[in-house]
């Protein structure tokens, strides 16, 4: 009786730790079944008709593109800059304390506020207006504590012994982080990266606010251009389903096509980190 | 030498600049919405009406702030005992590889697909079954409570997991050598061990339920005068998604719109709080430890 119990219990927390695996194959599969029909090269390079309830998001996914390729050029080099400095430099001290506490805090702000801060702070205070540049930038607001703590593990995680190795032969500190200590944590930290790109091509609420929505004819060019991103489209052509048929097509479209873009950009880096971590460890070991 | 003094000093920057945000961040929304805080005083928390286009306006949030409460309160009491159980597999049982990483990689996808495409299922999908079994409309606080405890699941197991591991082998040991059974050590030694952590990940995630806005904002419904629900399959507003649908149509410069900057000023002190909270709650686990 004991032992049955054991075993229940044991399968009951396995069955458990699947779910998330389930929930999301699930939402693919689904997307994909529902979404297939509509996508079409022509629904790809096409732009949008009748508001979007016709036609291609060309614009959209350039949009998409453009806005979180931008917010990964300023999250990134910050975020390696002050992992660096967490995991090489920081003394045990207030301080350091007081920046990890605020790195949580900026993680822990729904990005809705992000993005009334970026309204009022980027479109109208700096004068930005609703641009490529206002949501890339409330964008890279967002996106800064994962980009800080991705490049903190990643230099953590790369073993002592290389660093005392170059520093014995006479190497300085930052000859050692930049020749050696870099070089080791660069997979973890690129696919750490390209984890964040995945969620600053998902977001919605802070690019709706600061990029705009309007529905654009045309290809966004400069950084004050408007955008209305692959997310945002479908937001608002979601918000359409009960009024026209057309829409629900267009938005099952969409949201596979984003969902692709996101999966193109995370699943190599997941695959790719637990093959990095396994190895780094290993020499370690 | 001095490039060693530069570097240092920059990456201290870098490090710092989160500070600067924060604050920059917080000054801004309460500047905006201080006016109407003060302009209604106490009445936004405790006001029964929301009408910003009625004259004079009324921006009660009371109806708003229970419907987020019971939003997050059921997704998390649906995401805490799945959360919990999946931590536990995967800190005692997994025994690490494949299959730990597997899962691991799962929870870190879940977590990231983008918010609006699980409001999309969440709309073409659980609506019309919902609406369909319960009747109604569809749009309640349950679809919004089972969409938000699929995206809070995946914090919960991760930093339960972390917390169960961190209990030391010792006390497993000691509680195997007496003739505990596997369970029971677990049950009984290693969950009480990490208690507070597992607090932490769930008030942790009850933040993050809070501040969710696109997912949920697509399936609750969002009654145009908003009420105090008396049933989970009554249609409701959250804190968010009253930013989300009315931001399209204040002006700038209104009290509408100032009222919206309140509501966010209103979930950067929770998102505050919730992180002061858990920051405490698992300092005091790492003193603990060190005992």
């Amino acid at each position: 009786m004991q032992r049955r119990s054991e075993i229940l219990i044991e399968a009951l927390t396995w069955v458990a730790s699947f779910i998330p695996a389930i929930l999301a194959g699930a939402m693919i599969s689904f997307l994909l079944f529902n979404g297939a029909s509509a996508v079409s090269w022509k629904f790809i390079t096409g732009f949008p008709e009748k508001g979007g309830l016709e036609g291609g998001i060309l614009p959209a996914i350039i949009g998409s593109i453009y806005i979180s390729a931008l917010c990964m050029l300023m999250a990134a080099p910050i975020g390696i800059g002050a992992g660096t400095y967490l995991a090489e430099y920081a003394p045990e001290n207030l301080f350091t304390k007081v920046v990890r506490f605020f790195v949580e805090l900026l993680a822990g702000i729904p990005s809705i506020v992000i993005g009334l801060f970026g309204y009022v702070f980027l479109v109208h205070g700096l004068g930005l207006g609703f641009s490529i540049l206002s949501g890339a930038i409330a964008l890279a607001f967002m996106i800064l504590p994962w980009t800080v703590r991705v490049s903190e593990e990643a230099i953590r995680a790369v073993p002592r012994d290389y660093r005392y190795a170059s520093l014995a032969l006479g190497a300085s500190k930052w000859k050692t982080i930049r020749t050696v200590v870099y070089v080791a944590a660069r997979p973890a930290i690129i696919t750490g990266l390209m984890l964040g790109l995945g969620k600053a091509i998902g977001e919605t609420a802070v690019v709706m606010m600061t990029a705009g929505m309007g529905i654009t004819g045309y290809i966004p060019v400069s950084p004050l251009d408007s955008a209305r991103t692959l997310p945002v489209h479908l937001y608002l052509i979601a918000g359409e389903i009960a009024n026209t048929s057309e829409s629900l097509k267009m938005a099952y479209g969409t949201a596979l096509v984003l969902l692709a873009l996101f999966l193109m950009v995370s699943i190599p880096s997941l695959m790719l980190r637990n093959y990095f971590t396994r190895r780094l460890y290993g020499d370690a070991g | 030498m001095k490039t060693e003094g530069l570097i240092k000093t920059l990456t201290f920057l870098c490090a710092g600049s989160s500070i600067l945000i924060v604050f920059l961040i917080f000054g801004y929304t309460l500047l905006e919405g201080l006016p109407v805080l003060i302009k209604y005083g106490p009445s936004v928390l405790t006001g029964l009406y929301w009408k910003p286009y009625a004259d004079p306006p009324q921006f009660g949030l009371l109806p708003t702030i229970i419907g987020t409460l019971s939003v997050s309160g059921l997704a998390i009491s649906m995401a805490t005992p799945i959360g919990i159980f999946a931590a536990i597999y995967l800190a005692e049982y997994s025994g690490g590889g494949f299959l730990k990483s597997f899962i691991e990689s799962a929870a870190q996808l879940l977590v990231s697909i983008p918010s609006v495409v699980l409001g999309f299922i969440g709309l073409v999908f659980l609506v019309p079954t919902l609406a369909k079994f319960f009747g109604g409309w569809g749009f309640s606080i349950l679809a919004g409570g089972i969409v938000l405890a699929i995206m809070t699941l995946p914090h919960i197991i991760c930093i339960s997991s972390d917390a169960i591991k961190a209990v030391p082998r010792d006390y497993r040991y000691a509680s195997l050598a007496l003739g505990a059974s596997k369970w029971q050590t677990i049950r009984k030694v290693v969950l009480p061990a990490a208690k507070s952590g597992i607090l932490a990940s769930i008030i942790l995630g009850l933040g993050n339920a809070i501040g969710e806005t696109m997912a949920v904002l697509m399936v609750i419904g969002n009654p145009e005068v908003p009420y105090i629900p008396t049933s989970i399959l009554d249609r409701v507003r959250v804190l968010t998604s009253t930013i989300v649908i009315e931001f399209n149509y204040a002006v700038w410069g209104s009290d509408q719109m100032r009222a919206l900057f309140a509501i966010g000023v209103i979930l950067f002190i929770i998102t505050a709080v919730v992180n002061l909270l858990a920051f405490h709650i698992l300092r005091g686990r790492i003193h603990a430890k060190k005992i």
